[in-house]
């Protein structure tokens, strides 16, 4: 396996969506090749770190004014 | 009409915990639906934040979301689940949003996708084991920030969609109105440009702190 091809896999791995057979395949390309190993750890990583990190905090009031407006739709006929 | 279901522990499927919520709004019960906005305002906030990159556009569009999502509720098929209904109708309104700021200029999520960019890596060297404690709060969000606000948008949005707020690649796909192997596409594109820059910075960091420059 090339680096090219264990990179057009690299979402699947991600993904835990391979077959077993390609599994062992890239884990063989993975023991020799360091590079792609930094780029499937690295990777992972950024995906986790968006995931566990809130970078964009909800303004404060926000849900308040929106239960006004959902209220006040109410009165108006629900 | 059959609805969104969950695989509970024993293996027997029960409805989604949202089918019912939905059913107390529909019969009248406005706290019902007081519980689903807490349960998804920060999805939707964040989602509107990604894809107008503007604070206010994005509480205009998560209210609006959340009131259109109230009004049409008769129309949730419940043949989807509730959330990805939401969602929907965030993205939609955050696009006109979007158009409306670019005074009437069509707005695609397939806008600046024609990028190479980061899909052959090139920094190939490792991050630090935790390379985000190298930071403080407030900065690692602002690196975040800085880095996802470059890539193209129609990569963000994929991106958002599936890696952050967890939808599947059908339902990005469905949300986004782009094939299955569009959405594999960009998100490997995505994430492969994300790490690309994130490098940047976990690098410096790294290399400063080796030769004792920070400590």
């Amino acid at each position: 396996m090339t680096c090219k091809e264990f990179l057009a896999l690299l979402d699947d791995l991600i993904d835990d969506e391979v077959t077993p057979g390609m599994r062992t395949e890239l884990q063989t390309h993975l023991g020799r090749c360091g590079h792609c190993e930094v780029v499937l750890n690295t990777t992972r990583k950024t995906i986790e770190i968006y995931r566990s990190h809130e970078i964009y905090d909800l303004p404060t009031g926000l849900r308040e004014r929106l239960h006004a407006a959902i209220m006040s739709r109410c009165k108006k006929g629900c | 009409m059959p609805m969104p279901t969950i695989q509970s522990i024993e293996g027997q499927l029960e409805p989604h915990p949202d089918v019912a919520l939905v059913a107390k709004v529909r019969g009248g019960d406005v706290s019902a639906y007081d519980t689903l906005v807490r349960k998804y305002e920060r999805q939707l906030f964040r989602i509107a934040q990604h894809i107008t990159q503007n604070r206010e556009d994005a509480e205009d569009v998560m209210q609006d979301a959340f009131l259109k999502a109230y009004e049409k509720l008769e129309q949730f098929q419940g043949n989807s689940k509730f959330y990805t209904w939401l969602v929907r109708i965030a993205v939609n309104e955050s696009l006109m949003r979007l158009r409306k700021r670019r005074t009437g200029r069509m707005v695609s999520i397939d806008e600046d996708i024609e990028t190479d960019e980061g899909s052959v890596p090139r920094d190939l060297a490792d991050w630090a084991p935790d390379p985000e404690q190298n930071y403080g709060q407030a900065e690692l969000a602002e690196i975040l920030r800085k880095t996802i606000q470059g890539l193209p948008q129609g990569f963000r949005i994929v991106f958002v969609l599936r890696d952050v707020e967890g939808l599947s690649t059908e339902e990005t796909a469905e949300t986004l109105g782009l094939s299955v192997p569009a959405v594999k596409s960009r998100l490997l594109r995505a994430r492969l440009q994300l790490r690309e820059r994130l490098s940047r910075y976990f690098h410096k960091k790294k290399r400063l702190m080796e030769t004792g420059i920070v400590k």
